[in-house]
């Protein structure tokens, strides 16, 4: 009987004694508080705008005092009488950030839709169809070039969008609601500045377009993120009905210039065809070097060969080609011999602090790509720095310019060179996390991570040394988990540091600084 | 050790596939007497080369068929006749015969468990006993769950609560157990991963488990010859999308068909068991189609006969 009740006893306080409730960084967030304002963004240099007055927004036809207003007024007032628990939830969350939560929506879509395509029945591979999205393969397949323009075109078109905004809040100086009305409660951090149109209205009209355009089969789960910030906004007393309708109608515009750009910068055509794939094999083979080869089984198409033709936003063509490295060592030479058996040892004798830092960077399928995981540390740096809105998308519009321009170059040069990947020169080199399919010359980890490190140095000089470590173990990571030569990832990284500096060149002629 | 059956289903950590067909173990209907203790060692292979993606089942040609060989060190301890402290402690090595995936070995998860008998009588001609098992694992080694199916466990800290029934009408005997096992969540090496939903954080909420078996066959003091059939349900968890790697939150589910043979020497060699066995998924969820089988000796310690009265021929 005794055993029984130490059994039991041992039982209860064994399943009580854990908490299983998980505790989420990003849930955690604290409601945006900027240290300043920067009201006069309006005239921060847009990245695709003519002028930040490109797009016209006409004057608040509702003026404060007339019946129409008071209407805007008493629904601010009927939603604060009447909030619930998860209404007050939402609020914060959504005051974190509109920049934030739409980063983070674009992230989560981004490892959603991270999956290679299963392979047909005769071994080749179907393609996803922008135009037939929710056919599998869905579209689309969010691998790292991909990802890269992605969250690229969603920070550059919340960017511009809110400069336009800043230019109008400035024109019209209309007054928070509850500044007008000390009835309304403001639910949110309070400021000096002019509330139409709505800087979360037009951040979130911008990126509902942009998403639309990039995660066609997920329009649905785009467009309830946006009824719900939308309503936030009022609710928290923070914005009028017709503050949100403006920001939004010009946010939408903003991004249909970026939908342009988009549609023509060659990322459409960066999948190829056969002809393409053969002739980069033969031309490798008449430089009397071993092509690269697909390593799955079927072999696959090389992922989105021609991406280092898409229009960069920073670097022109020519500065493109001029910035591409040397040719990495022969697989001929003594050099490359040595490189492939350093990756051969990391395969036989990892340690399981080199395991963890393979898998921390790892960003494979599945994941929100090496972009998303550098957007994520910028987000977690940049809620301690107290920026606004347009400041905290300046910041993430350079950051992500140069990751995608990092994906240009980087794509560049493995199509220059179509060099193997280790395991293909030796199959006993066994790796701790997936080969990806396309050429290893230069590592993609590394490129994205000096970029990365460089823009966010330049943004937040006092992590400058942590973010350096933090490029160099991203690169080394790569040689760990038995994937790339040392070559790829130290002029990979090399490559993105001068990738970045062109980020940190507009950053300071951008008048934000 | 239940949840290593699931496990083995996807890492093939056969060791607690096999481990229900030795005699003496959290599964059966036999107890160790009192200061006697039953030592050994057994091997399993366990492999599959077709896994259940969520309910769709298919090969994958760039893991090939995915292996994995367990030694096990394992004993049971009588405290008294109706209280046995049970271990097991499993090395365990995986390996991809295609594809670039490097197989992980190591130290996987000790395991123990106190053994409760608190009723036995007859009933009719035969015996009936009821048992209670409390059972807890931990990893023994800081392996990653993060490399499934490679994996070698899942690393979540486990406790295991089980009601058992056996009842014994000659030379056959039939035992049915029912388990609740609570998964305490674990930790990767990476900062944030996707389910169905991002998740800022490293660590992973483990759904907890059921399982439930049956088992019936033919016990002598010589031999022991029984089928069971094993069903382990996740209790939540999320499927692997199309063309995904699995996740250790995965909702992983089997349904297990097994044999165990045991022959226990007699006489001179009193004391010495050797065991196999053979455990065959027919059914799945998030799990590999794993069919395994294990060999192990055994050997009772100061102790002429078995311990427990089933052993009587």
């Amino acid at each position: 009987m005794k055993c029984r009740i130490y059994i039991a006893a041992m039982a209860i306080i064994s399943l009580a004694s854990c908490s299983k409730t998980l505790e989420d960084r990003s849930q955690a967030f604290p409601v945006l508080n900027p240290t300043k304002t920067d009201a006069n963004a309006g005239n921060w240099r847009p990245i695709l705008l003519s002028t930040a007055n490109e797009f016209p927004l006409a004057a608040p036809s509702i003026l404060a005092g007339t019946p129409n207003y008071i209407l805007e007024l008493n629904e601010i007032k009927s939603y604060q009488a009447n909030l619930s628990q998860q209404q007050r939830q939402q609020i914060n969350f959504w005051g974190a950030g509109a920049v934030l939560r739409w980063n983070e929506i674009m992230r989560t879509l981004v490892a959603q839709r991270n999956l290679p395509p299963y392979q047909n029945a005769d071994g080749t591979y179907p393609f996803p169809n922008a135009n037939n999205p929710l056919a599998y393969p869905i579209f689309p397949f969010a691998n790292p070039p991909y990802a890269a323009r992605a969250y690229a075109y969603l920070a550059a078109a919340q960017y511009d969008a809110l400069v336009a905004a800043h230019f109008y809040k400035a024109q019209y100086l209309r007054q928070a609601p509850y500044k007008v009305d000390a009835t309304i409660q403001p639910l949110l951090p309070t400021s000096d500045l002019p509330v139409y149109p709505s800087e979360d209205a037009v951040v979130m009209g911008a990126s509902v377009e942009i998403l639309k355009l990039l995660f066609p089969a997920d329009i649905a789960y785009i467009q309830a993120k946006a009824a719900e910030h939308k309503v936030v906004r009022i609710m928290a007393g923070m914005n009028t009905r017709s503050d949100v309708d403006a920001g939004e109608a010009l946010g939408k515009a903003v991004a249909n210039k970026f939908i342009a750009r988009a549609r023509n910068d060659r990322a459409g055509a960066a999948a190829a065809n056969p002809a393409v794939w053969a002739q980069f094999e033969t031309d490798a083979v008449t430089r009397g070097e071993t092509p690269w080869k697909s390593l799955e089984l079927p072999a696959r198409p090389p992922m989105l060969p021609l991406f280092g033709k898409v229009r960069a936003w920073l670097i022109d063509s020519a500065a493109m080609v001029s910035i591409r490295p040397a040719a990495p060592p022969s697989t001929q030479s003594q050099k490359f011999k040595d490189e492939l058996n350093e990756v051969l040892n990391f395969s036989q004798n990892l340690t399981r602090e080199q395991l963890r830092i393979a898998h921390f960077w790892a960003d494979g399928i599945g994941t929100y790509t090496p972009p998303g995981h550098w957007n994520a540390v910028a987000c977690e740096d940049f809620i301690n720095l107290g920026f606004s809105e347009v400041r905290w998308a300046r910041n993430l519009a350079l950051l992500n310019m140069s990751l995608m321009d990092a994906a240009i170059q980087c794509w560049d040069t493995k199509y220059t060179y179509f060099n193997p990947r280790p395991s293909q020169m030796n199959p006993a080199i066994k790796s701790v996390t997936g080969v990806p399919n396309f050429p290893a010359y230069t590592s993609g980890h590394s490129t994205f991570s000096g970029a990365a490190a460089t823009v966010l140095s330049y943004i937040n000089p006092s992590k400058a040394a942590e973010y350096d470590a933090m490029a160099k173990e991203a690169s080394l990571s790569r040689l760990y988990g038995a994937i790339h030569y040392r070559s790829d990832c130290e002029v990979g990284l090399q490559c993105g540091i001068r990738v970045g500096a062109f980020a940190v060149t507009r950053g300071r002629a951008d008048g934000a600084d | 050790m239940m949840k290593q059956i699931i496990l083995g289903a996807w890492v093939a950590a056969s060791c607690l596939l096999a481990a229900p067909s030795i005699a003496q173990t959290d599964a059966d209907g036999l107890m160790m007497a009192k200061n006697n203790f039953c030592g050994g060692a057994m091997y399993m292979h366990a492999s599959w080369n077709h896994y259940w993606e969520g309910t769709l089942k298919r090969n994958n040609l760039n893991l090939g068929t995915v292996s994995t060989t367990t030694y096990n060190l394992m004993g049971n301890y009588g405290i008294t006749g109706k209280l046995n402290f049970l271990f097991n402690v499993p090395y365990v090595r995986t390996k991809a015969s295609a594809g670039n995936l490097a197989g992980q070995q190591g130290m996987q998860d000790l395991s123990l468990w106190l053994k409760y008998m608190p009723i036995e009588k007859s009933i009719g001609d035969g015996f009936l006993s009821v048992y209670g098992l409390l059972g807890y694992s931990t990893p023994l080694s800081n392996y990653t769950a993060d490399l499934l199916p490679l994996s070698i466990g899942l690393r979540s800290k486990t406790t295991t609560l089980r009601a058992m029934v056996d009842y014994q009408l000659g030379s056959f005997t039939t035992t049915a157990s029912a388990s609740f096992m609570h998964r305490q969540n674990i930790t990767l090496d990476r900062t944030a991963y996707y389910t169905t939903e991002m998740h800022y954080t490293n660590e992973v909420f483990m759904p907890n488990a059921s399982q439930w078996q049956v088992r019936s066959g033919y016990r002598s003091e010589r031999w022991i010859a029984e089928a069971t059939y094993t069903q382990f349900t996740t209790l939540g968890g999320f499927d692997i999308t199309r063309n995904n790697v699995p996740f250790p939150s995965n909702r992983m589910n089997a349904g297990m068909l097994g044999t165990n043979i045991k022959y226990n020497f007699l006489n001179k060699l009193n004391g010495l068991s050797i065991v196999a066995n053979t455990q065959h998924v027919l059914s799945g969820r998030n799990v590999g189609q794993t069919n395994a089988y294990g060999l192990g000796v055994f050997y009772i310690m100061n102790m002429p006969k078995l311990g427990g009265k089933k052993a009587k021929p």
